[in-house]
């Protein structure tokens, strides 16, 4: 037996619900219709309206209120740098409308991310972007880079804390160039890497 | 079981000479390499699926010829590596393994079979719907071994697999490699995995320094490294 790892919660994706059971493509296309709504009219009713139907919806679909927040949480830093530069220029509802609309639009990503399962999500891309393969798109390729974007921002997360640990052991914690540096080079090996593991598994080919 | 054929192999990233002149003829069923770190013996599992190509010479798997049937290769040889973390694509355990069928023409239901199948084989059966990235070292090497099987190719070429794994991680997974019918070539810094194989490459400076049983093998290894 391998030892296992303390606990690992299965993905949620499997819980069967209506929203579970809707379609990939419809969910991908409200989606988009939503985003655009979102982005389109950053009021404080619309961004009131849009975070209920987030929050309805995830109800929906049974997830629990962790699962919605671990999607979120990789998004608050960037809202809150563009909410304060919003604040600066436009003021704090500017912040507000803003900063919220781009979390409400990744819980509303990580929604159809948690209730579709990824294959399944691919082929609905792979279906999309069949039109573009006649002007040299390859829809593989494009699904194949939505699946990587998903599955490496863990990757990304964990050395990001494995070199803030050992910038703080080696007593520079407020070394910009101390995080910036070695986050770089490990994240380009790990490309480089994950570039050759595809290979090896006949993506290329 | 296949027959892998170096022949005049040399290989250099630019000025550096990597590989130099090896001829070999792999056809046993277990085939352990060994070597210090930079002795080339890594560059010379790439080579044995198309990874990389020789500057000067020629691989081939049963009569293919990996610079020019590098597809036809890849399906026939797969390739596990030391980082199982750079070989994880998908978010779940299941699905990372259904991604290696994802160009296969089998039917859904016969994927999901075979998925299914490959997960009770490597004892991951219980993490179908885990997230991959949060499995111990072991399950994760395990992941990476069962996406590569789950594809069933006719040789298993294995670059470090369990270094990053503690012991009783790396017994287990070196337990299933030796289970597998696959022709099996292990590149290891773990001597004791290699004394049931058949034959053991010894790669020094790029130079197949030694080639035969085990016990000879591993012997000219030990007095190499002192």
């Amino acid at each position: 037996m391998t030892a296992g790892p303390p606990r690992v919660d299965r993905l949620p994706v499997r819980r069967p619900s209506p929203v579970h059971r809707t379609r990939p493509g419809v969910k991908l296309a409200l989606l988009a219709a939503f985003t655009a709504v979102v982005f389109g009219f950053t009021t404080l009713p619309v961004l009131g309206a849009a975070t209920a139907a987030v929050l309805g919806v995830a109800a929906l679909a049974r997830l629990r209120p962790r699962d919605l927040l671990r999607q979120v949480r990789p998004a608050l830093p960037f809202a809150a740098v563009v909410g304060a530069l919003q604040a600066w220029t436009n003021g704090p509802v500017a912040a507000v409308t803003v900063g919220g609309s781009l979390v409400v639009a990744v819980a509303a990503a990580g929604l159809v991310t948690l209730t579709t399962p990824t294959q399944d999500l691919l082929d609905s891309v792979v279906t999309a972007t069949r039109p573009l393969a006649r002007f040299g798109v390859d829809p593989e390729r494009v699904a194949l880079t939505l699946a990587l974007a998903v599955t490496s921002l863990p990757v990304l997360a964990r050395l990001a804390g494995e070199v803030r640990q050992a910038r703080m052991a080696r007593g520079a914690e407020r070394s910009v160039r101390a995080l910036a540096v070695p986050l770089v080079i490990r994240t380009v090996r790990h490309a480089d890497r994950l570039g050759e593991a595809l290979r090896a598994r006949g993506v290329d080919d | 079981m296949a027959r892998i054929v170096l022949d005049g192999v040399s290989l250099a990233y630019g000025e550096r000479q990597v590989l130099r002149d090896v001829d070999a003829v792999l056809t046993e069923r277990r085939i352990g390499v060994v070597g210090a770190n930079g002795s080339g013996k890594s560059t010379l599992a790439r080579l044995l699926n198309g990874l990389v190509l020789p500057s000067r010479g020629r691989v081939s798997v049963d009569g293919l010829d990996t610079a020019r049937d590098g597809a036809a290769v890849r399906r026939r040889v797969g390739f596990v590596f030391t980082d199982p973390d750079a070989q994880i694509v998908m978010p779940t355990v299941a699905e990372d393994v259904a991604f290696s069928l994802r160009r296969s023409p089998l039917s859904r239901a016969e994927r999901a079979a075979r998925v299914a199948e490959a997960l009770e084989r490597c004892g991951l059966d219980g993490h179908a719907d885990h997230p991959a990235h949060l499995l111990s070292g072991g399950q994760k090497q395990l992941l990476a071994l069962t996406a590569v099987l789950v594809t069933e190719p006719d040789v298993l070429v294995c670059d470090e697999p369990t270094t990053l794994l503690d012991a009783r991680n790396a017994r287990r997974v070196a337990q299933l490699l030796a289970a597998l019918p696959q022709q099996l070539i292990m590149v290891t810094h773990h001597l004791d995995h290699l004394e049931s194989f058949d034959r053991v490459l010894v790669v020094d400076d790029g130079r197949l320094v030694a080639d035969g049983p085990p016990a000879a093998a591993l012997a000219a290894y030990r007095e190499l490294v002192g």
